[in-house]
């Protein structure tokens, strides 16, 4: 027996060409270029000076506000450069160049401890100085969702171990090599938020992690492993809330808003580095794969490390690159050179060839429908993208186009190939320009 | 002029982007090969340059369907019940749906042409009218009577709206209606199936209408054993019409005259009617192919036939000696080929599980009505098309409810 959610769309998932490659470490590279804004919220503050000598796990970058995050160095060396480089999400940002000098020497760390010595507030503090972010792709901060304002009750945690995104396996491979490290952050975890329930949420493709799991969780009270169907995007927060408990998140909500907090794998195994051994978040597990790749695999790698180092470690390019894709097929974004550094949120590196891209032209909507079957939120993808098309935006009022999530489900199944996330970002981008735009007016009638 | 428009909407916003897109995606292979990427990362990186590569919105993968292949799928699907009808009436048939297929196709491409339109003929939409419009017709539909057709769905009832997409009518269903009303005569001349005199002429000009059975008999139809035999037979006359089982039982209800056929031959189509209305087994195995490929849904055919059964059925019952049962009404006229193939057109019918359902039981209703009370026989092309119509304000009522609006409340702390 699985649960699922209604809609979505069942991709080819493309898993076995890197499930089986089990976690290696990606040497340190020679240079690594550290972002400030490396997650949702205010990018970090600048800590470090040029010439300045920095150890491995020492801050970089200090949170600037609540919905911040400090930023750690990833290598021991010489900060060589403060200044503007390409971001993974296409713009420039400002980031910090540290020139490696060899020693990859750690800083000092906080006094290794046991998660249950400490108390909740401890641990997130912990959590927060490490730097620690929703690693599933967002990169919120996670001691943010870890403090809910008083009046909301959590009383369940999810752990969201669907990888629904077709190709990726890092999760996986780290359930199956790690198990005890990703139930001992999220069990800490649950422990900020005081959640009587916590239950590991896997998708039925993945039995191996599934088994280890369920191993690792044996007799813990209040702990279960739920299976999920085969569906994406069933890793989607909403999603995997709605198929485990049955509850919605409401429209414009959190997930606390419907008393739940869901946490990525990736991201409980960093909070588990971060209490037990207060080592800050400077590498991740990264599924290199893709039909462009020679040999697909699953690194470890340091932020700050460019993508063409993850591509050279599975064996460089097979054929000519036609698309490298930093995340999944589903929702990762496209770079446009190998040069750009990786992200605490980079899961992974892509590499489509040029036969398995779509084509780029579209036709008129034939109000077929298959879009409206797989949007996840129910909404109406047909009308929305005849509307923005033709940027009629009075006409989308009321269709809803904010609680999209962008899955891509919708430009997945269009039979005309209509660029349905593209258009839907747009309308979004253009709502958010008018609120700006009013907003400016109304401080300035109030002057 | 419409296409004008979409060429000019297609080149702003998100649109334009898309274009650019293409064009570097063609160029890609070019670049990649010319600075290859193992080269770049041997040598030193700082001086080679610097390889660009194509981006793009996600997502990056597509599940492959295409317009043009549900197009030709659903023509695939059409042509066994459009071979049945070559086999059942013999060349008439065979040079109505090459007419009407071909002319619709001819007559996309200088649309296409003069409009210099994005729209293209490959999609199959053209050919799906025309097949569609030539299974209405009935056998001996002549020549200009399908080209005029073909032009009526293909320019009138399509492209004047802007296209595929675009089209509030069934382009199939408006030419055929357009032609019921501009001839008349033709378009209600209904020839016997061929093979149906071979088979059971006793059936079809059997004890009622004595100068059919003079003809057949006269004719020694029941004799030509072979199809040859059948079709030389079949050039000395021109045509011999008789009514629709539809026909028939609305006359039989007025006059208490005519004879209907039995259910068997309903099935089989061993009765007069429009190339498309006389093999109900092969439209439904069509169907089937297209239900479990997922082509289409059940929501829109269920509640089409739903509508249909119920008022045949309550009619039936509250008078059956003047309503036929909801059997007849099901296999008779064009509600097989209507509500799998006419009234889930996509473009014209709702796209939300709720509106099909309406749209299909309006369907079904306003059939029966027309066919029970109305002044024609039969009713499904008035209906679909008024309820063609009516869509556009189904589908504003009939969204569906967002993720999101369903109440959690919250456990009391104990």
């Amino acid at each position: 027996m699985s649960v699922s959610f209604k809609g979505g769309i069942h991709p080819d998932y493309e898993k076995e060409l890197s499930s089986g490659a089990a976690i290696e470490d990606l040497p340190p590279p020679e240079r690594a270029v550290v972002h400030l804004s490396q997650h949702i919220g205010a990018p970090a503050k600048a800590a470090v000076k040029k010439k300045q000598q920095v150890q491995k796990g020492e801050v970089l970058g200090e949170a600037a506000g609540f919905v911040s995050v400090p930023v750690h160095a990833p290598i021991s060396g010489k900060v060589v450069e403060i200044a503007l480089h390409l971001h993974p999400f296409g713009s420039l940002q400002e980031a910090v160049v540290i020139e490696s000098d060899g020693e990859d020497q750690w800083c000092e760390l906080p006094p290794e401890t046991r998660p249950e010595s400490l108390s909740a507030d401890e641990i997130k503090d912990r959590i927060r100085d490490a730097g620690i972010v929703g690693l599933g792709g967002a990169a919120f901060p996670t001691h943010v969702k870890l403090s809910p304002p008083p009046d909301k009750t959590i009383d369940t945690i999810l752990l969201n171990a669907a990888e629904c995104e077709p190709y990726l396996t890092a999760d996986d491979r780290l359930m199956q090599e790690e198990p005890e490290r990703v139930l001992s952050g999220f069990l800490a975890l649950r422990k900020v938020l005081g959640a009587k329930d916590a239950v590991i949420g896997i998708e039925e493709n993945k039995p191996e992690a599934m088994g280890a799991m369920e191993k690792a969780v044996g007799k813990v009270d209040g702990v279960r492993v739920a299976r999920l169907h085969v569906k994406y995007p069933q890793g989607g927060e909403k999603q995997l809330i709605d198929a485990i408990l049955g509850r919605e998140v409401p429209t414009g909500g959190l997930p606390m808003d419907c008393g739940v907090v869901v946490q990525n794998v990736a991201t409980c195994a960093a909070v588990d580095d971060a209490v037990r051994f207060g080592r800050p978040l400077i590498s991740r597990v990264t599924t290199v794969t893709g039909q462009g790749v020679a040999s697909p695999v699953n690194l470890r790698g340091r932020v700050g490390t460019p993508v063409q180092a993850f591509i050279d470690a599975a064996g460089g390019f097979r054929g000519n690159p036609g698309r490298v894709v930093l995340g999944g097929p589903m929702m990762g974004g496209a770079i446009h050179t190998t040069d750009t550094p990786v992200i605490k949120s980079t899961g992974g590196v892509l590499v489509l060839t040029p036969e398995e891209l779509p084509p780029a032209e579209f036709d008129a909507c034939i109000r077929c429908g298959r879009c409206v079957r797989a949007c996840p939120i129910h909404l109406c993808p047909n009308e929305m993208g005849n509307y923005c098309e033709v940027e009629m935006w009075d006409q989308l009022e009321g269709l809803n186009v904010g609680d999209c999530i962008e899955c891509g489900c919708c430009a997945f199944s269009c039979p005309a190939n209509r660029p349905l996330v593209q258009f839907f970002r747009y309308a979004k981008l253009w709502i958010r320009q008018q609120a700006a735009l009013a907003k400016a007016a109304q401080s300035q009638d109030d002057n | 002029m419409a296409a004008e428009d979409k060429e000019t909407s297609k080149n702003a916003g998100p649109g334009a982007a898309s274009d650019a897109g293409k064009r570097t995606a063609t160029d890609s292979p070019v670049e990649a090969t010319a600075d290859s990427p193992e080269e770049a990362t041997a040598d030193s990186p700082e001086e080679a340059a610097p390889q660009m590569l194509t981006v793009a919105s996600s997502p990056h993968v597509r599940s492959g369907e295409s317009t043009s292949r549900i197009m030709w799928t659903v023509f695939a699907c059409l042509l066994p019940a459009a071979g049945w009808s070559v086999y059942l009436f013999g060349m008439k048939a065979a040079i109505v749906l090459a007419t009407c297929t071909g002319g619709a196709v001819v007559i996309e491409s200088l649309v296409q042409y003069f409009t210099r339109g994005r729209t293209s003929v490959q999609d199959g939409s053209a050919a799906l009218t025309g097949l569609l419009l030539a299974l209405t017709l009935p056998p001996g539909a002549s020549v200009v009577i399908c080209l005029v057709g073909a032009f009526v769905g293909v320019v009138v009832a399509k492209a004047v709206f802007g296209g595929l997409g675009h089209n509030p009518f069934n382009p199939a269903l408006t030419a055929r209606v357009f032609l019921l009303i501009a001839f008349p005569g033709p378009m209600t001349r209904w020839p016997i199936p061929l093979q149906a005199l071979a088979d059971k002429p006793q059936k079809l000009y059997g004890q009622s209408t004595s100068w059919l059975d003079a003809a057949g008999r006269s004719l020694d139809f029941a004799n030509a054993k072979t199809g040859a035999a059948l079709h030389s037979l079949a050039a000395k006359v021109d045509v011999i019409t008789a009514a629709t089982p539809l026909a028939v039982a609305k006359e039989h209800w007025k006059r208490g005259t005519g004879e209907l056929t039995t259910y068997s031959d309903y099935f089989v189509g061993s009765m007069p009617g429009s190339l498309g209305e006389v093999s109900v087994i092969l439209l439904l195995l069509g169907a089937a192919v297209l239900l479990i490929r997922g082509y289409i849904s059940w929501h829109i055919p269920v509640s089409f036939l739903l509508g249909v059964i119920v008022m045949a059925g309550l009619t039936h019952l509250a008078n059956p000696t003047r309503y036929m049962d909801p059997i007849f009404h099901l296999l008779t006229g064009g509600v097989i080929i209507g509500a799998f193939f006419m009234a889930t057109d996509y473009v014209t019918s709702p796209t939300y599980p709720l509106g099909m359902v309406i749209f299909g039981l309006g369907c079904g209703l306003l059939t029966m009505i027309i066919r029970l009370w109305g002044g024609f026989p039969e009713g499904v092309s008035f209906a679909i098309l008024i309820m063609n119509a009516c869509t556009p304000i189904i589908e504003r009522y009939t969204r569906p409810t967002r993720y999101g609006l369903k109440p959690w409340a919250e456990p009391e702390a104990s």
